[in-house]
């Protein structure tokens, strides 16, 4: 994975002692709050429902086990001994103290991390396919060209202050696996006719209050010119995004009122002229990041057998791992969603377990996702059992990947100064309802977000959830028939909300109307596109 | 009543006005009737508060509760973490929330 040079070194350094010398000056009385708060946000720090609340980046998803560690390690030593894993591949701490920040900083930049444009008006953590550079199906690891994006967006000075926040996806498999069309920019690399990779440019999608499934604008970018779009792509959005109206200022709006045929004119206009200042960076520099993705050592005659005489060993392996470009290796996922647990939480001494795991049969290797898991890319399937009887002492080995159990949530109105309905307890409480039915239901992504802004991805779940605030009171939304993936589409409502309980018996209704409708090989998905809407509202509302 | 409550400035806690300063603890809010804006002004000049506001709340025999589901939350703590709230020994507490 990528190693800091000197120059990423001292910049990341520097900020901190910026960022400590910020703080002291707050501390004293020398800047008011609302001097200090653009600077705090900056550096990822919010003020949430209870507390200040940190947010680290996590590079398209990538880290090592010495970066893992130390996670957990912050989990212990500066908040309440555990962090949240979120559905833009970082983690966030709930609890922190405004007075530790900078020591809390300073220890991420000794393992190359840092919290900087993981809030504000800029381009945000990039994000990626968690299964880069190990997965059957991809034609390249994304991952080289999701860090020379992120050094070309890493406080990029004509982009710190865009009328919205803006975030990029880079993936590389036919296969989404990152919500790449629901980014601001999506970039998949593909191969032309000719052989060549290059990237193809999905540009204004996006949830929240409004979402939309970015068109794609440009078929083939070739990666002598792929920074050059991207500044193109920015600068008109830079140039007429909305600032007037904060719901309006995303580039989605600015695409979809433009037009596609419009917004990618004016991108090719401005491109052209890019193209006469010389702004793209050697294509040296990309071949200089590519060597720290180069595939790990992999023992070349590892075996291909695996033991599953083990009844839950097999359960785990057929639902949470995946096969892997190389033979003798699997792609295993640790799921963070335990029956009735917190969707993305894992504590101090997990996420220290995980790391150590991942030092010893993962090449040194971890991701998080947007699902909130976490996977280890690269494991010989001789030293798989080893890796799940140690997951599963820990209360990581929970079989549901994919399943109705695999929610994503958002941390909602128990933690978020955002919210207007709690996300988690009905997460918990459908993750126990469904626990025995999984397997009968399959493949099923429900996602839930406790307010309009759609952190937890409701648009896009099989099923979504949104809770949302009636009268003082909590109300959640049914949505059915969202996608993230290569078949992207956007959940629709069912009809009127229900109450906490009421939305738990609402998801089992329709979960029995696809059980009852489905035909051989469908999953829920498929079913409510065959059927629609009709007999679901039926079952929710007759 | 009004109750006027605020953060912390170096932890970020959240706390409440009990007439005389500052308590983790919602039940030693005090009705601060119309004076919110005096007491915001003087007590944020003062760094023993930020990001002060006023809520409205009753008081019945179970003590101060804000009117409002979220500052219910954020006065006691995550309902799905009872072992985090200001009342972790109480299991019933999240009851209080909702």
């Amino acid at each position: 994975m990528y190693k800091y040079d000197n120059y990423d070194q001292q910049m990341v350094d520097t900020r901190v002692e910026e960022f400590r010398d910020q703080v002291r000056r707050r501390l004293t009385g020398e800047l008011s709050e609302e001097q200090f708060r653009p600077l705090r946000l900056q550096n990822g720090l919010y003020l949430q429902l209870h507390a200040y609340m940190l947010r680290v980046a996590v590079p398209y998803g990538t880290l090592s086990s010495a970066q893992m560690r130390l996670l957990g390690d912050i989990a212990d030593k500066y908040d309440r001994g555990y962090g949240h894993f979120t559905t833009r591949q970082n983690i966030q701490y709930n609890w922190i103290k405004l007075e530790e920040t900078p020591d809390l900083l300073a220890d991420l930049a000794k393992v190359e991390m840092h919290a900087i444009q993981t809030s504000g008006n800029c381009i945000r953590n990039i994000s990626s396919d968690q299964y880069a550079g190990a997965a059957a199906d991809e034609i390249i690891d994304p991952r080289p060209y999701a860090e020379l994006l992120r050094q070309w967006s890493s406080f990029h000075p004509e982009f710190l202050t865009l009328p919205r926040k803006f975030k990029i996806c880079v993936i590389a498999s036919e296969t989404d696996r990152a919500a790449m069309r629901l980014h601001d920019i999506g970039i998949k690399m593909v191969r032309n006719a000719a052989g060549e990779i290059g990237a193809q440019f999905y540009v204004g999608g996006g949830m929240g209050r409004t979402p939309m499934i970015g068109p794609m604008i440009r078929e083939f970018v070739p990666l002598d010119q792929l920074i050059t779009y991207s500044e193109a792509c920015l600068r008109v959005y830079n140039r007429y995004g909305r600032r007037d109206n904060k719901y309006k200022a995303r580039i989605k709006i600015l695409v979809h009122e433009l037009g596609k045929e419009e917004y990618t004119r004016q991108v090719e206009e401005e491109f052209a002229h890019l193209m006469t200042q010389g702004i793209e960076p050697p294509i040296a520099e990309l071949e200089r990041i590519k060597i720290y993705f180069v595939d790990p050592a992999y023992d070349t005659a590892a075996s291909d057998e695996l033991d599953l005489s083990d009844p839950d060993f097999r359960l785990w392996v057929e639902r949470n791992t995946e096969g892997h470009k190389q033979a003798g290796y699997v792609i295993a996922t640790v799921s963070l969603k335990p029956v009735g647990g917190i969707p993305g939480d894992a504590s101090a001494d997990q996420i220290r377990l995980m790391a150590d795991l991942a030092r010893d049969y993962s090449f040194d290797e971890l991701r998080v996702t947007h699902a909130q898991n976490i996977v280890f890319p690269h494991v010989r399937k001789a030293d798989l059992y080893t890796v799940w009887q140690a997951l599963d002492a820990a209360d990581l080995g929970t079989p549901n990947l994919d399943t109705i159990g695999d929610i994503i949530a958002c941390p909602g109105l128990d933690y978020c100064s955002l919210a207007n309905a709690r996300s988690i307890p009905v997460a918990q409480k459908i993750s126990e309802r469904f626990a025995a039915k999984q397997e009968e239901i399959g493949e099923m992504k429900l996602k839930i977000s406790g307010c309009i802004n759609a952190c937890g991805h409701h648009h896009a779940g099989h099923i979504g959830i949104l809770g949302v605030d009636r009268k003082g009171k909590e109300n959640y939304q049914l949505l059915l028939g969202g996608s993230e993936g290569a078949d992207t589409s956007l959940g629709q409502i069912t009809g009127p909300g229900f109450d906490e309980d009421g939305i738990v018996n609402a998801v089992e209704k329709a979960t029995e109307v696809y059980l009852d409708k489905r035909e051989q090989g469908e999953r829920f998905l498929d079913t409510y596109r065959r059927i629609g809407m009709a007999p679901f509202k039926e079952a929710l509302y007759g | 009543m009004k109750i006027l409550t605020g953060n912390d400035l170096k932890s970020g806690a959240v706390i409440w006005w009990d007439g005389q300063g500052w308590s983790l603890h919602v039940n030693d809010a005090v009705d601060v009737a119309d004076a919110g804006a005096t007491l915001i002004a003087r007590e944020e000049a003062a760094q023993n508060v930020f990001a002060a506001y006023v809520v409205d709340g009753a008081k019945d025999a179970d003590g101060v509760r804000p009117a409002h589901i979220k500052e219910r939350i954020r006065a006691l703590g995550p309902t799905v973490r009872p072992d985090l709230t200001l009342k972790p020994a109480d299991p019933a507490a999240v009851n209080w929330v909702i």
